[in-house]
């Protein structure tokens, strides 16, 4: 008897799981404008980044820092909404697509780049900032200037990015690719002197030099160019040009400059020009 | 179908096979000592036996396998390989990946191992120390050998399970079958199913046989009693 | 009889002297080790108070990151086993159906699940539930890592309900059926519950496995689990071996409770059910103490 109760609670629960499962999607926001509502509701949901020094990061307040972040803020409140509204969701690079035409987000900050291939998918809005590849090495190293001069070192990426082998395709052709899951895993081996450089994104590197400027520098030679963009619901004209006067407002007023200086500066980041947008 | 031509498929099978015959060989060896010191007369070792036992099995193989490149590699420089060769990294991650899975898997084979030795009868370890041999000679020439032979069944799970484990290795880079089929279903995002099957009939094909062959030994070679 | 093993005698004077001789020796041996490992810590600065300081002093580190990222190590396992139960209850009984197609497509689908390995499933799963349904992506990859999880786990608990149905006494099924009893009943009523007992322990241990492995679902996918804190961790306080070594002993203090509860399960359901003893003494979990201690010399080898 007391088995069939078990199997009864068992089949419950699963039942309960599955429709968890399958419930947990869609929160319909579709068909209106981004402008219309948050006009409406007076509260966006925001994708970002969690684990990005200087540009999105979760800190152990519980809170949200860095430049991606203060963008996001600005452009909501340039929507009306206040920041307390402001819902952050974790968005990981592989789900942005995803999030945003599902409606899970109003829009992503979140490092990312504005392509064709993700224009099938999604608007972009932007760009905010214009950065590229560059690499990370110890504040000791004098001998990586640049991409092309790291035949014979180990050169860390994270797993499934095209960064590291370009590198090896197009530059150092003798360098040696170490594959992670994570930047941190790289970082690791790089202060240790196990590792000799880290690449991705300049700004991305520019974060982590600002959290450690004696141990970390940027070589601060930038070989391709990155769009970052603040992606949105395909086809959401009203809301891309509202979000693109928002950015031009930011570089305006100095709010964008200042929140680069803030959050970048201490790596010694040389602030580039601000972008016009483009995706209009 | 052809677009799988495209990728080395073989040579990333190739690696898991290497990772995992290098693996089971060291896990082996290690298991037995860590089986030998469990039950040897020394009482430092029986504790190092059973609290390395204790330790390694309950920690998750990830945490372990990323220790061994963190940890060895990054931290206490533990190099492997030859830093000149030009391939140094991927040389070096692949060892660091085999001692990573001796280790997990050696507290299996240990355990398994002790089960075998508890299926010998008693009779067996008095006789030889009636013949006077030692605690050494008792445990090698005349209990391990029947333990083993107890023990082949599941000894077999625990190779078919490290033959699995291996994808883990990924996690700092080895290029093997998984980390291949990601980089697939990156590519290929419209032959999901194609790819899953075609790694999943890789999988089957290295673990089916070697369970059915290991079954075949097991009852082969089982002391009647 | 005094003898602490039936492997070795009670040492003499002169085995006394050689246990001492090997007993510094090995000693020496494991503080080599462990000298290596702290002196090679010490020297990266790794035991620098700073970088261990955050989880004394600063609580933030467990309620923000630790202690949600175990929570969500918890539900995936407890969710994995709780789904797994059931459906490996219930292909562990069509594997013993009288159909034959019934056994053969439940033996194809068990076999098939456990040949694979859990991460290659997750990877397909997480994809599988990106293209074709509409879970969010807060949800999907932890409900990807929990469908691989029970894929496999159902087909490991599928053969262990079999093997404890199996093992029952025939005369079990022989009295149900001659007490009018339909097959669903005697499976039901009279088989499964008797198999379940003593099957917990396997199923707690089981749950032991799952814990461990949802750890490939925070380091592969992007399931925020306890293993996947050290990243967010290491971007604030920048101590990533310290994080890697407190979440290893956290892993390993949760499993241990969950292995000894799974000896204690044991033992108390060994002395309920199976009153004569040395009837069952062929698990390797209650061998805690060694060979002779325990007298197991004559347990078959089954």
């Amino acid at each position: 008897m007391r088995f069939t109760r078990m199997l009864r609670v068992g089949a419950a629960v699963t039942a309960l799981a599955l429709a968890a499962a399958c419930g947990g999607g869609g929160g319909g926001n579709s068909g209106k404008s981004l402008v219309q509502r948050a006009k409406d509701t007076k509260k966006v949901s925001i994708g970002i980044k969690f684990d990005q020094p200087g540009l999105g990061q979760k800190t152990p307040d519980g809170k949200y820092e860095g430049f991606d972040i203060d963008v996001a803020r600005y452009v909501a409140k340039e929507l009306g909404v206040d920041e307390g509204n402001i819902e952050f969701k974790k968005a990981e690079s592989a789900q942005r697509e995803n999030m945003i035409e599902k409606g899970e987000v109003d829009y992503v900050v979140g490092t990312y780049s504005i392509n064709d291939k993700r224009k099938e998918k999604v608007s972009f809005a932007g760009p905010y900032f214009i950065t590229g590849q560059d690499l990370l090495v110890r504040a000791d190293n004098t001998d990586i200037t640049g991409p092309e001069t790291l035949d014979g070192k180990k050169l860390c990426s994270v797993k499934g990015s095209t960064p590291a082998q370009k590198i090896k395709s197009d530059f150092s052709k003798q360098a040696e690719l170490q594959e992670y899951g994570g930047y941190s895993e790289c970082l690791a081996g790089l202060s240790s002197g196990k590792l000799d450089a880290l690449t991705t994104d300049s700004v991305i590197l520019a974060g982590y030099a600002a959290q450690n400027p004696n141990k970390f520098r940027l070589v601060g030679k930038v070989f391709t160019e990155e769009k970052y963009g603040i992606g949105l619901k395909k086809g959401d004209n009203e809301g891309r040009d509202a979000i693109n006067k928002a950015i031009e407002k930011m570089i305006a007023d100095g709010a964008w400059k200042a929140s680069l200086e803030k959050h970048l500066g201490p790596a010694g980041y040389k602030i580039p020009d601000p972008p016009a947008i483009t995706e209009k | 179908m052809d677009f799988l031509s495209r990728y080395d498929l073989l040579g990333a099978f190739w690696v898991t096979v290497r990772l995992t015959v290098f693996s089971a060989i060291g896990s082996l060896v290690w298991g037995t000592v860590l089986a030998g010191m469990r039950v040897s007369p020394v009482p430092v070792m029986r504790a190092f036996g059973t609290a390395y036992v204790n330790l390694v099995r309950n920690t998750p193989l990830t945490l372990i396998i990323l220790g061994t490149s963190l940890g060895l590699y990054s931290t206490l420089g533990l190099a492997l390989a030859d830093e000149t060769s030009g391939t140094f990294l991927k040389d070096n991650n692949f060892r660091l990946a085999v001692l990573g899975f001796v280790a997990y898997t050696s507290t299996f084979v240990c355990e398994s191992l002790r089960s075998g030795i508890n299926t010998v009868p008693v009779g067996q370890a008095e006789a030889a120390r009636a013949l006077g041999l030692r605690f050494s000679q008792t445990l090698w020439i005349v209990v391990l050998p029947q333990a083993f032979r107890a023990v082949i069944a599941p000894l077999a799970s625990v190779l078919i399970a490290l033959t699995k484990n291996t994808t883990v290795a990924s996690a700092i880079g080895v290029a093997e079958a998984s980390l291949l089929m990601s980089e697939m279903i990156e590519n290929e995002a419209d032959k999901l199913f194609l790819i899953f099957l075609a790694i999943a009939a890789g999988f089957v094909v290295l673990t089916l046989p070697t369970g059915l062959f290991l079954g075949w030994v097991a009852k082969k070679v089982a002391v009647k009693r | 009889m005094s003898a602490p093993s039936v492997l070795y005698d009670a040492p003499g004077p002169k085995a006394r002297a050689r246990n001492v001789v090997y007993t510094v020796a090995f000693s020496l041996v494991l503080l080599g080790a462990a000298w290596f490992v702290v002196s090679g810590l010490n020297e990266e600065g790794q035991l620098d108070a700073e970088l261990w300081k955050p989880f004394v002093a600063d609580s933030r580190i467990w309620t923000e990151f630790l202690l949600p990222g175990l929570g969500t190590t918890l539900e995936a396992a407890a969710a994995a086993i709780l789904i797994a139960l059931p459906v490996g209850a219930i292909f562990g009984i069509a594997r013993l159906s009288d159909h034959a197609w019934v056994r053969a497509l439940a033996g194809a689908l068990v076999e098939f699940f456990r040949a694979i390995p859990v991460l290659v499933l997750m990877i397909f799963c997480d994809r599988f539930y990106y293209l074709f349904t509409d879970i969010s992506p807060d949800n999907r990859t932890f409900w990807a890592v929990v469908t691989a999880l029970v894929l496999y786990n159902g087909s490991v608990l599928a053969e262990v309900v079999r093997a404890g149905i199996l093992s029952l006494p025939r005369g079990q099924t022989e009295a149900s059926l001659a007490l009018g009893l339909r097959k669903t009943q005697t499976m039901t009523l009279i088989l499964l519950p008797q198999a379940v007992t003593a099957m917990l322990p396997a199923i707690v241990s089981q749950l032991v496995v799952v814990l461990k492995d949802t750890a490939i679902g925070g380091a592969m996918l992007t399931l925020p689990d306890l293993l996947s804190q050290y990243k967010l961790i290491a971007n604030n306080y920048n101590n990533t071996i310290p994080t890697l070594i407190v979440i290893a002993a956290l892993y390993i203090v949760i499993n241990t409770i969950l292995t000894q509860l799974a000896g204690r399960l044991e033992r108390r359901l060994s002395r309920r059910n199976r009153p004569p003893a040395g009837v069952r003494e062929d698990h390797i979990e209650r061998q805690d103490v060694h060979l002779a201690e325990t007298k197991t010399g004559e347990a078959s080898g089954a």
